[in-house]
């Protein structure tokens, strides 16, 4: 029997993750935080470098975030609601009220607005917004994360390439997001927001033996691996590895160092708290890193919902924008505002919005996005796109080519062509830089 | 009708026939009689059905009942003289309006808007205009309220602010934080000499009028509250409130046993509490598995308690003042987002998700 390493079973994925969810003992070899400190001479080095490396941070608003009471309000209409509209830094741009502090900074923002995936389901509708492409039998096809942690990122870099921020209630990946790719390339879990489970070397064990520890570990493994290579015994050796890589970069999760006033500015709250460790991760090498906030799936009570909820992404995103672009990481890093689908224009009987994919939106910016651009357009009442629809596939090639990417190219599974994006589909040009 | 078990009366019946036939000719049957004569709560008629077109967020009657006030999600206030089903629109808010209140000694009527405008309007005239209006609130104005002597208005909304201003200038009088989350509902009780208000996270705070300092404090109402952490958000509060004659009972109103906040799965539910002791002293309940949220309650003049709910379908309850159990269940044709009781407490009208208002005749 032929094997694979780009199997993508669901045993690989596992035990990636079982070993990737507790730091195993004795992987560290003691070195202290190298997270730069700003200003010095070796941080301006990193910063640099950093420049140079792509990126993405992707904010998924978990549940179905209102399009009506975000990137494309409807004051006034029957469908509207009670927010108004308010103008942004890029005039006649308007957002919803309950971005005061986005509106901002839309001059770094740009705003898809007739989009129509046609798919009302949560799990089918995120799948369409992480990979591109509805489900099709015989095939799972990687999420960007995936595909950008094995495209862009460093070959040996301390971190892992596709991070995921989860909110304490759950909302995590899942390890066959890499797909084909190999589980190398699937996410990792930070719930929460805080640092793996035993991220330290034991107190018992000095940096000495635990150098000796994995030497031996490693002639083990090479060993094994000269007669045995399979997915999963590289994805056991590359566990430590990870793992390794982690534990020199506990620092990043240490955000209680940050200026009080940067800390105020986040949000003392779990998602300012979140978006915070995004930019230290995304600033300390990572190469994508998702945070999701949770819960937007409001067929209840929709208004008082998104107040409460936008006001606390509206602050910490905004902040989030404003930190990256200070640091000179914005312009290389691609940000994206999603989620699995928008919501009805009608409002229900709960004072609820319901499931709504033919006629919603998502924000965008950073690398390779014109910044205060706006595309696509919806009817009076918001139930329809009237110009520039484009789905999922658009989207997809769009990203990619943000990221300097050809989406035309192929992935190769054993020798099989594999597109990376939706063939039929193309980028949305007008808001490419 | 009062729910009764059929069975057993079926038997009791067969038991009474075989009687009967011993005993000669069957008596007529006595009615049950009225747990509240001179009132009809079995089948209370639809006098008018005010179609306001948008879907509804409240309604109100004038102090004299003359007039029916309803808002809609268009941003329209609307003043209905029911009986003639003639309608008049009262333009001037930019957002939803969920809380109005009158003066009746000025013939003014108070509205506060979602986007934080309180606007005055004369009571009477053929097209109302706005008289004054200034922006009182950051954000939603959730509650208003007049004293009706001293023509002092409070409001309250989503900046935790209660600010007190004076009819018919609306000048300020004073403001002060009063809640660290969003104001639901603000009254004045005790002649005007305090304010009670309520929150999101179902706080009761009562206020010295005078002074603004904080009287008295309490969450006697938690049950109407929960954080859902699965969803990360804040649901229920006091949705809806209503005070007795004597102002010795304040009947707060909202949803409890949430399961899924965002799919509005729960039971209503009214707690009333002693304003002095802050203690709940009194529930009452839906009797049959229903979900959804209470939004509006008020107190008879004849003894009886009105409850009104929307979720799965609208739902008017009637409970004497002592009982949890509900006197009377009457199912409405849309959901109920809220309702008035006339001062003489002759008609009751309720909000629909549908855009209509119907007004009910309670008088036998």
């Amino acid at each position: 029997m032929k094997r694979s390493p780009n199997c993508g079973t669901v045993d690989h994925g596992l035990s990636r993750r079982s070993f990737m969810g507790g730091l195993a003992a004795g992987t560290a070899l003691g070195v202290p935080s190298l997270y730069p400190k700003l200003g010095s001479s070796t941080g301006a080095m990193v910063n640099r470098l950093a420049q140079s490396q792509k990126r993405v941070l992707m904010v998924y608003l978990s549940g179905g975030v209102s399009q009506l009471e975000t990137w494309d309000p409807k004051p006034g209409a029957k469908t509207g609601g009670p927010f108004r509209a308010i103008p942004t830094s890029v005039p006649g741009v308007h957002l919803s009220e309950l971005l005061p502090h986005t509106a901002s900074q839309m001059h770094r923002l740009a705003l898809v607005r007739g989009i129509n995936t046609a798919e009302d389901d949560h799990g089918k509708g995120s799948q369409i917004m992480h990979t591109g492409r509805k489900e099709e039998p015989g095939i799972q096809y990687p999420h960007l994360g995936s595909i950008c942690s094995k495209l862009l990122g460093p070959d040996a870099g301390p971190l892992p390439g596709y991070l995921h921020v989860t909110p304490g209630g759950g909302g995590g990946s899942s390890p066959q997001d890499a797909a084909f790719l190999g589980p190398k390339f699937g996410p990792v879990g930070i719930s929460d927001g805080k640092a793996p489970l035993n991220i330290d070397r034991p107190g018992g064990l000095t940096p000495e033996n635990e150098l000796a520890r994995q030497e031996l570990r490693k002639m083990a493994d090479e060993r094994f691996l000269a007669k045995r290579r399979t997915a999963r015994t590289e994805a056991y050796t590359q566990t430590f590895d990870q793992a390794k890589g982690l534990m020199s970069k506990k620092g990043l999760f240490d955000i209680v160092g940050e200026p009080s006033r940067l800390l105020d500015s986040y949000g003392r709250h779990d998602f300012g708290r979140h978006c915070l460790l995004s930019r230290r991760l995304l600033e300390g090498g990572a190469t994508f890193v998702k945070v999701t906030h949770t819960n937007y799936d409001t067929h209840h009570e929709n208004f008082d919902f998104h107040l409460e909820q936008l006001g606390e992404f509206d602050r910490s995103f905004a902040t989030l924008i404003d930190d990256l672009h200070q640091r000179g990481i914005l312009s290389s890093t691609l940000v994206m505002v999603i989620s699995e689908f928008g919501r009805t224009p009608n409002i229900n009987h709960l004072y609820g919005r319901d499931h709504w994919s033919k006629a919603w939106s998502v924000a965008l910016g950073g690398c390779g996005i014109v910044g205060g651009g706006v595309v696509g357009k919806t009817n009076g009442q918001g139930t329809a796109v009237v110009d520039r629809e484009v789905h999922g596939g658009h989207l997809f090639h769009t990203y990619l080519q943000a990221l300097g990417l050809d989406s035309k190219k192929n992935h190769y599974v054993d020798q099989r062509p594999i597109p990376m994006a939706d063939p039929k589909a193309e980028a949305i040009r007008e808001i490419l830089a | 009708m009062i729910p009764v078990d059929t069975t057993k009366d079926a038997d009791k019946k067969d038991a009474a026939k075989k009687d009967d036939s011993k005993k000669g000719p069957a008596k007529p049957e006595e009615k049950p009689k009225p747990p509240f004569p001179g009132w009809e709560l079995d089948a209370p008629k639809q006098i008018a059905d005010c179609k306001h077109g948008a879907g509804l967020l409240g309604c109100w009657f004038d102090p004299s009942g003359k007039w029916l006030y309803t808002s809609g999600q268009d941003n329209v206030i609307s003043r209905w003289d029911f009986v003639a089903n003639k309608r008049v629109d009262l333009a001037g808010h930019g957002s939803w309006v969920k809380s109005l209140g009158f003066c009746p000694g000025k013939n003014l009527v108070i509205s506060g808007g979602y986007e934080g405008l309180l606007i005055v309007w004369p009571m009477e005239g053929v097209q109302p205009e706005p008289l004054r209006q200034v922006t009182a609130h950051t954000g939603w104005i959730r509650a208003v309220a007049v004293e009706p002597t001293s023509g002092l208005v409070v409001s309250a909304g989503n900046d935790g602010q209660i600010a007190l201003w004076q009819l018919p200038s609306l000048a300020p009088v004073r403001r002060w934080s009063g809640h660290d989350c969003h104001i639901y509902q603000a009254a004045f009780r005790d002649n005007g000499k305090e304010i009670i208000t309520a929150d999101l996270k179902a706080n009761v705070r009562v206020w010295d009028t005078a002074t603004g300092k904080l009287l008295r404090e309490g969450k006697p109402v938690a049950s109407l509250h929960k954080f859902d952490a699965g969803f990360g958000a804040d649901i229920g509060g006091v949705r809806g409130w209503g005070a007795n004659a004597n102002g010795d009972r304040v009947a707060c109103a909202g949803i409890t046993n949430v399961s899924n906040a965002f799919a509005g799965v729960g039971n209503p539910l009214i707690q009333v509490i002693d304003p002095k002791t802050l203690k709940v002293v009194q529930e009452h309940k839906s009797k049959e598995a229903y979900q959804g949220t209470m939004w509006g309650v008020a107190f008879h003049p004849a003894g009886f308690v009105l409850g009104v709910a929307g979720g799965s379908g609208g739902m008017l309850w009637i409970w004497k003042a002592d009982q949890a159990e509900p006197l009377r269940t009457l199912k409405q044709p849309d959901n109920i987002r809220g309702m008035a009781l006339s001062a003489d407490g002759s008609k009751i009208a309720v909000a629909q998700a549908n855009g209509s208002a119907r007004v009910l005749n309670l008088k036998a």
